[in-house]
């Protein structure tokens, strides 16, 4: 007993030692223990060993610009989907959200009539309308009416996709004012960057800061995380919810009226895949099915690794087929890096 | 007398076919600690819960300084000034020890940002860690997620952040189930701590040397009704573990 009580006082200063000790952490302590920067070393490894196979028709602004655009749709849906995975929930509607976004707000440029930006203006409330409407039915049904992400989701994309082809019969809609297409769709900033990279980018910034240093952000890590603490810490879960799967339904639709405003068409036949696509970009990105970890940063990374092997493949003269095989492993390799990480902590 | 801070009278809840709680009373008064005990699923966390704003209770009423309340959430009971540490912690394991006291109480960012919604991360950080210094919680790292830290660790965390924000009472459900000799030591001290603050505190554990040393009165659960109170001058081990196991019935309920 003596003893005991002898060793307390000395114990009881150990806390200032050690609470004094870790203002040694460094900066970067947090980067390297992400998975994201990894990712990205990945994603600049691919960028140099495809330079090296192929100086000349890889490395150029052209090139770049290429990937770029192909990869700016994907990754408007992409911030979205991140969203929804770090409350550990799923969105398979986002590419049934866009076409039907695109579809409806090409039949309002239709109906308003004209090549000016007032028209333009209207497709794009129109597409962000859309998204956001069915975005807050994904919301409600998974924060309200309790049916799990995967089943409401994948309910929501049979009927966006299925009425998107009611209303056309079907057929694609090419209505699509000049102006856009030639702004929007295919210009350029300073003659250089595609607007659509600037916009997608825009896009990845603005909400990467919302998830990462606003209240917003934390509440959706907190709900991903533990559900009833944050439940019981006086935050409405079901509220965040809702706000997330809207958010993720208006980047779809916004997604629709990029891509209308690229191809000029409404391509419905074209998008059956990209939720997947974007579930993978965001998991590669080091976002965990699990909820409670992930970030923008690795989703913009987890975007442009599967477009940089697609295209340094083709350039390559690889079967392009081969991209499909490869960006599956290293969907494998980031899950199980995943498993891996939360083994190792409990 | 005053008014007693927090009372449950005759309160009912049930689980489906499970019957947590069968008309079980409770009274704590303001500034005094009150052990309550019971066997394994006696429903003391039930109750807690109940007077948390998690659960609702099928029947019975709870009265906060003499006023029938409604505790239709957690946010009723924390604005009333009740805060517990769970049984299983609540810790959102993914966010770091500050993230987890300030969660839901976030620290804004000064002028336009914070309007915006910025959270001040190194603030927080700054606070909670004089906070877990102030009660001997050693984290080495404070800027990992709480999933990485130990299990008395975590308990340290959520005392910590309960007490941060009470201001009449806090529910401790065995809040030392998982600590060390001297963080046990701590956390007993820091009850009479906040007790001396003359804040409630409501200690649940099974361990009954802890209880006859902080608390003032003892409430004994059995089977989700209240079967007995002690002074801590009247009880002795063997009355209070009569009264847990059926042994003994001390009191009779006659207000319904
Ligand atoms: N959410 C719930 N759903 C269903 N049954 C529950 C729930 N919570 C508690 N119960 C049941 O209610 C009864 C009382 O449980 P409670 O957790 O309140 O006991 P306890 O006194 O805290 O026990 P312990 O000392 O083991 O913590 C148990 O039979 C338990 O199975
Ligand atoms: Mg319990």
């Amino acid at each position: 007993m003596s003893s005991a009580s002898q060793q307390l006082p000395s114990d009881a200063e150990a806390p200032d030692e050690a609470i004094d000790g870790e203002e040694a952490r460094p900066w970067w302590a947090a980067l390297v223990a992400s998975q994201s920067i990894w990712i990205g070393l990945i994603l600049v490894g691919l960028i140099i060993a495809f330079s090296i196979l192929r100086p000349a028709s890889f490395v150029s602004v052209a090139n770049g610009r290429n990937i770029a655009t192909d990869a700016a749709v994907l990754l408007v849906l992409a911030v979205g989907q991140t969203f929804v995975i770090i409350t550990a929930g799923i969105d398979l509607s986002v590419g049934a959200v866009l076409v039907f976004s695109g579809v409806l707000a090409t039949r309002g440029m239709s109906a308003v009539g004209g090549n000016g930006w007032g028209t333009i203006l209207v497709g794009l409330a129109i597409a962000l309308g859309c998204g956001l409407g069915w975005g807050l039915i994904n919301g409600f049904l998974v924060a309200k009416a309790k049916i799990g992400a995967l089943i409401a989701t994948l309910g929501t994309f049979g009927m966006a996709l299925g009425l998107a082809q009611v209303v056309t019969g079907g057929v694609d809609q090419s209505d699509v004012p000049s102006k856009l297409v030639n702004t929007i769709g295919n210009g350029r900033l300073f003659g250089e960057i595609p607007w659509l990279v600037v916009i997608a980018f825009v896009v990845a910034l603005v909400f990467g800061v919302l998830l990462a240093a606003t209240r917003f952000g934390r509440h959706t890590f907190a709900v991903g995380s533990n559900e009833e603490a944050t439940r019981r810490a006086g935050i409405s879960v079901d509220r965040q919810l809702l706000k997330v799967y809207a958010l993720a339904g208006a980047l779809s639709g916004l997604a629709g009226f990029l891509s209308v405003a690229r191809f000029a068409t409404t391509t419905i036949a074209g998008h059956a895949t990209d939720n997947l696509q974007s579930i993978t970009a965001v998991v590669i990105g080091g976002t965990s099915l699990f909820g409670g970890i992930g970030s923008i940063l690795g989703s913009v990374f987890g975007v442009f690794i599967p477009a940089v092997l697609q295209n340094g493949f083709v350039i390559t003269g690889v079967q392009p087929f081969w991209q499909q095989v490869a960006v599956g492993a290293v969907l494998i390799a980031a899950v199980y890096l995943d498993q891996l990480r939360r083994r190792r902590r409990q | 007398m005053s008014e007693p801070i927090l009372e449950a009278r005759g309160i009912v809840k049930s689980f489906g076919r499970v019957r947590a709680l069968r008309g079980a009373s409770f009274t704590v008064e303001a500034g005094e600690v009150v052990a309550l005990v019971g066997d394994n699923g006696a429903g003391k966390s039930t109750l807690v819960k109940t007077l948390a704003g998690v659960h609702q209770p099928d029947a019975g009423e709870i009265r906060f300084a003499g006023e029938t309340v409604t505790l239709e959430s957690p946010v009723a009971a924390r604005q009333l000034g009740i805060e517990v540490v769970y049984q299983d912690l609540a810790l959102a394991a993914e966010l770091d020890p500050a993230g987890n006291l300030y969660l839901g109480q976030e620290i804004l960012r000064s002028g336009v940002l914070g309007r915006l919604g910025f959270i001040d991360k190194p603030e927080m950080r700054r606070r909670a860690d004089a906070s877990f210094a102030d009660l001997g919680v050693r984290i080495q790292d404070t800027g990992s997620p709480v999933a990485t830290m130990s299990g008395g660790q975590r308990q340290g965390i959520a005392v910590c952040r309960a007490v941060t924000w009470a201001s009449k009472v806090v529910f401790m459900d065995e809040p030392t189930a998982a600590l060390g000799v001297v963080q046990t030591r701590n956390v007993l001290d820091l009850i009479k701590r906040v007790r001396d603050r003359g804040i409630a505190v409501v200690l649940i554990s099974h361990n009954m040397p802890e209880v006859l040393e902080v608390a003032d009165r003892i409430e004994v659960l059995r089977l989700g009704e209240r079967v007995a109170r002690f002074t801590r001058d009247q009880a002795t081990l063997e009355q209070i573990i009569g009264a847990m196991t059926g042994a003994i019935r001390h009191e009779e309920e006659t207000a319904r």
